[in-house]
Formats: structure tokens, sequence, C-alpha cells
């Protein structure tokens, strides 16, 4: 498989009963990129954020992650746990409600999957561990419970934990969208210095204004298929798509009045 | 009133910690038994938990105190009144305890363990480290509760013959006729060891790292 490819979708199906979320879904991720998946509520963008972690079994179709089928292979055959495993390893993921572990540190909740998986010693996992909340500006919270930090605070410990397993890709639900606005801010930016970097970032926001200036491949996502794809300037200069205008419409308030001619 | 007597009940208030520590920490162990089996995804184990705790729930303590006390002499078995008290305490707080402990995993939040899977967690080091941790600080304050039911519960347990505090409070009212007096120490009693149950719940808590939500 191409190594230019982070992750590839190819017919990609998800069902919730008789409820088809995802119909054939055909997706390339590049390295190093910005990929937003935007669209309106109940399109689909949190479930294929989730399928690209096999946090939920796509029913048809293959995913690929860094060339490695995810989950089934071209077959259909499942793949053993231990091989699921692997190949997530690829992967880190930042939750809309961060989902750190209320009994752990911030220092804690970094370290735990260098300690219990790479099974690194204490000392050299506490170090790694403050090194990344260090990156996210929060060195001087590392002994904080979860419970003492701030939404935004808790966020970037989150994205710490993920980055700490050196994924090749990170995956964002909506990071934003539990925050107080006033803290939003502090997140993005976090993100957008992880793009900087060069990190292969997949985000799910409405965050039009982040999309807009961050993102290099916008994706917009409409009733489970993808209904426009492609460099973010080129998606956002031509809003003639009558769903994406509707759906850019709605975020006017938010600051896509600017994108709309 | 003389201090011989609060003494004499000082020591039904000893048999009453003694069956109450012995019942809430052996219905744990069995507890966790219990929930494991009801949360468990072999239909056997899990039908077995569910009629396991609706059972013992469901019958009275008395009740089953006194089931307990008749039919193990039936069986061959002859014990005395204080092993038939243990027996019905354990199996009554075993079942509760199972019900607080399974609806602390299932109110885990899934994000939780998803966590756990995306920094490449197995199942195990999910349980132990993430669900289990998470499970008991949820139920802590509910299983302190459960030792409190459990201890003043145990005062059925004079219906065996089991000389605890309230049987004692009982015998020594008929032979002093001051059951005014023997109450009131008796009811100062049980306030007292729930007052250490309930600091000791806190104190345990520390003990375990578990922090309030
Ligand atoms: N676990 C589930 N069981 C059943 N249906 C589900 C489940 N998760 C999602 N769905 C359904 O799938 C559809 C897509 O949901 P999804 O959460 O992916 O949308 P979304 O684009 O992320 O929306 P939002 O912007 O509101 O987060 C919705 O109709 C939702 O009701
Ligand atoms: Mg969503």
């Amino acid at each position: 498989m191409s190594d230019t490819l982070a992750i590839t979708l190819r017919g990609v199906v998800k069902r919730y009963g008789s409820n088809t979320v995802l119909r054939g879904i055909d997706l390339d991720i590049r390295h190093g990129e910005v990929t937003c998946l935007i669209g309106p509520s109940g399109s689909g963008k949190s479930t294929l954020l989730r399928c690209m972690a096999f946090l939920e079994e796509h029913d048809a179709g293959l995913i690929r992650v860094a060339g490695d089928p995810l989950g089934f292979d071209a077959a259909r055959n499942r793949l053993p746990q231990t091989e699921i495993a692997r190949v997530r390893r690829n992967i880190g993921m930042v939750f809309q409600q961060f989902n750190l572990w209320p009994h752990m540190t911030a220092l804690g909740n970094v370290a735990e999957g260098l300690r219990q998986v790479l099974r690194l010693p204490k000392r050299q996992a506490q170090e790694r561990a403050m090194a990344h909340l260090t990156r996210v500006g929060l060195a001087d919270r590392a002994s904080y419970y979860p419970s003492q930090l701030s939404g935004g605070q808790q966020q970037r410990v989150a994205i710490a934990r993920a980055l700490a397993m050196d994924p090749k890709i990170v995956l964002f639900d909506e990071p934003t969208s539990s925050l107080d606005p006033e803290l939003t801010g502090e997140v993005l930016n976090v993100m957008r210095s992880l793009a900087d970097d060069g990190m292969t970032m997949v985000v799910v926001t409405h965050e039009i204004g982040f999309a807009a200036h961050v993102a290099q491949h916008l994706v917009f996502l409409d009733e489970g298929q993808v209904a426009l794809e492609g460099r973010a300037g080129d998606v956002f200069a031509q809003p003639w798509h009558p769903r994406l205008r509707q759906f850019l419409e709605t975020y006017l308030d938010r600051g896509a009045s600017v994108l709309l001619g | 009133m003389t201090w011989e007597l609060v003494v004499l009940l000082g020591w039904g208030a000893v048999m009453t910690a003694a069956l109450s520590i012995v019942s809430i920490t052996v219905g744990l162990a069995i507890g966790v038994l219990i929930c494991a089996a009801s949360l468990s995804r072999v239909a056997p184990l899990k039908w077995f938990g569910r009629v396991y705790v609706s059972f013992f729930r469901g019958v009275p303590l008395l009740v089953l105190l006194l089931l307990i006390y008749h039919v193990l002499p039936q069986l061959g078995l002859d014990v005395p009144g204080v092993v038939a008290a243990l027996i019905g305490l354990t199996l009554c707080t075993s079942a509760y305890q199972a019900e607080t402990l399974r609806g602390g995993f299932v109110n885990v939040a899934p994000g939780l363990m998803e966590a756990g899977r995306m920094v490449g967690l197995n199942a195990r080091q999910i349980l132990l480290r993430i669900r289990a941790p998470i499970a008991l600080r949820l139920t802590l304050p509910a299983l302190v509760n459960e030792a409190i039911m459990i201890l003043k519960a145990s005062s059925l347990v004079s219906v065996v013959g089991v000389g605890d505090l309230t049987r004692t409070a009982q015998n020594l009212a008929s032979s002093t006729f001051l059951p005014l007096e023997m109450f009131a120490v008796a009811g100062a009693y049980y306030l007292l060891l729930n007052i250490v149950v309930g600091y000791g719940g806190s104190g345990l808590g520390r003990l375990l790292g578990l922090r309030p939500a």
C-alpha cells in the first residue's frame, strides 16, 4: 500500500439496526495533513471517526491504517485482538467529553499508557509524561486531578495523553464542543501547534474558522456520504453546493460569514 | 444504672460489632464474585448471579435467620446460633453488596474505557486499572451505607439466641426493671459503632486514594 496514506477507507458502511449511518465512504487521509470533517448533526461524523479507531465496527468495506487492515481484512475475516491493538497503536483519540480517568492525576493519566502498555520504568514514564504536559502548557498542573482542572485544561491533558503514546495519527471528535467559549482558544491553539509540527490529524469540528485556517483537507459529510471533499480553500470558495451552503449558513454567527460571498 | 451494666451492654456491643465486621467483609468477598457472575457473558453464571441477588434480597432477614437456624439441624449440622446468625447476615449483605457493585460497574462511563482502549490497555488492564477503581469510588458511599444497615439489622439475630447488643439490653431490661436506661445505652452504643463505621469508610476512601467526584 502507498505509504503516503495514513488512513484509507473504501466503501465503508455502518448500520445501527435498520438505520444505515455510513453509506459507502471512500476517503484518503494523507500523512502530515489536517483533515476536517464537517457536516450537519447526525450526518455520521462521529461514527466515521470512531470507525477509524475501530471503536465502532464497520459492517462492510475496508479500512487501512498505515497500509494495514483495521479490524477486518479484505476478505472480511475478523483480525485477532492483538492485531487490532497493534494497528490501533498508530492512532490516538481525543474525545468531546475528554474522558480523563478521574482517579488519576493529570500526570497519572498521561503516564498510564507509558507504564502499562510500553512498560517504561516509573521515572522514565513520568519524565515523558511531564514533557507532554509541558508541551500543552500544563506542567504546573501535573499533580491535579481532572476534577480540579478547567474543561480546557482537561482537554489539553487528554491531548497530552494521546500524544504520549507517539501515534502517527490523532483523531479529534469535536474537541471544543463541551467547552465554554472562552476556553476553546487554548485547545485550538494546542491543536494548531500540533498541526504546524506536521501531525496527521482528523478533526470533527463545528469550528468553521479552525477548519478554514488550519485544515488542508476538508470533508463535508451529509446523510452518511461524502457530499463534498477537497482542499479546504477550494471547498469554502464554492459554497454553491446547496447542502453545504445551508450548513454554513447555520454557522454564520460563528464566523463563517466571511466564507460566503 | 451502674457502670457494671454499661460494661455488660458493652460486651453485647462487641458481639454486634464482631458479627457485623465478619458478615460485611465475607459478604463483600462473596458480593464481588456474585457481581462478576451477574456481569458475565456466560448465561448460566449471569442467571445464577441474578437469582442469588433476588433471593437473598427478597427474603426478609428475620425469616432468613429463622430458616437457617431451623434448616441446618435438619441437615445434621448442629451449629450454634452465632454461626446461623453469621451465615444469615453474610448471605443477606452479600446480595446487597453484589447489586451495589454491579450498579457501580455499569455506571462507569463507557468513554473512560474507550480512552483505555485507545492508549492500548488490554481488557484486563482496563478492568483492573480503570473500571474497578472507578466503580469502587462510585459505590463506596453506598457500601458504607450497607455496612451501617447490617450493623443495625444485626439486632435481629437475637431470635436465634445470640447475645448481641439488643438481646443483652432486653435481658438486662427485664432483670433490672430499667428498660428505658438499658435501651438508651444500647442505642448510644449503636450510634457510636455507626459513627466509627462512617469515619472508617471515609478513611478507607482516602487510603485507597479515592477522591470525591
Ligand atoms: N450507538 C448508536 N446506536 C444507534 N444509533 C446510533 C448510535 N450512534 C449513532 N447513531 C445514529 O447514527 C447517526 C449518526 O450519528 P453520529 O453521532 O455519527 O452523527 P454526528 O455527525 O457525529 O452528529 P453530531 O454533530 O450531532 O455529533 C445518528 O442518526 C445517530 O442517531
Ligand atoms: Mg458527533
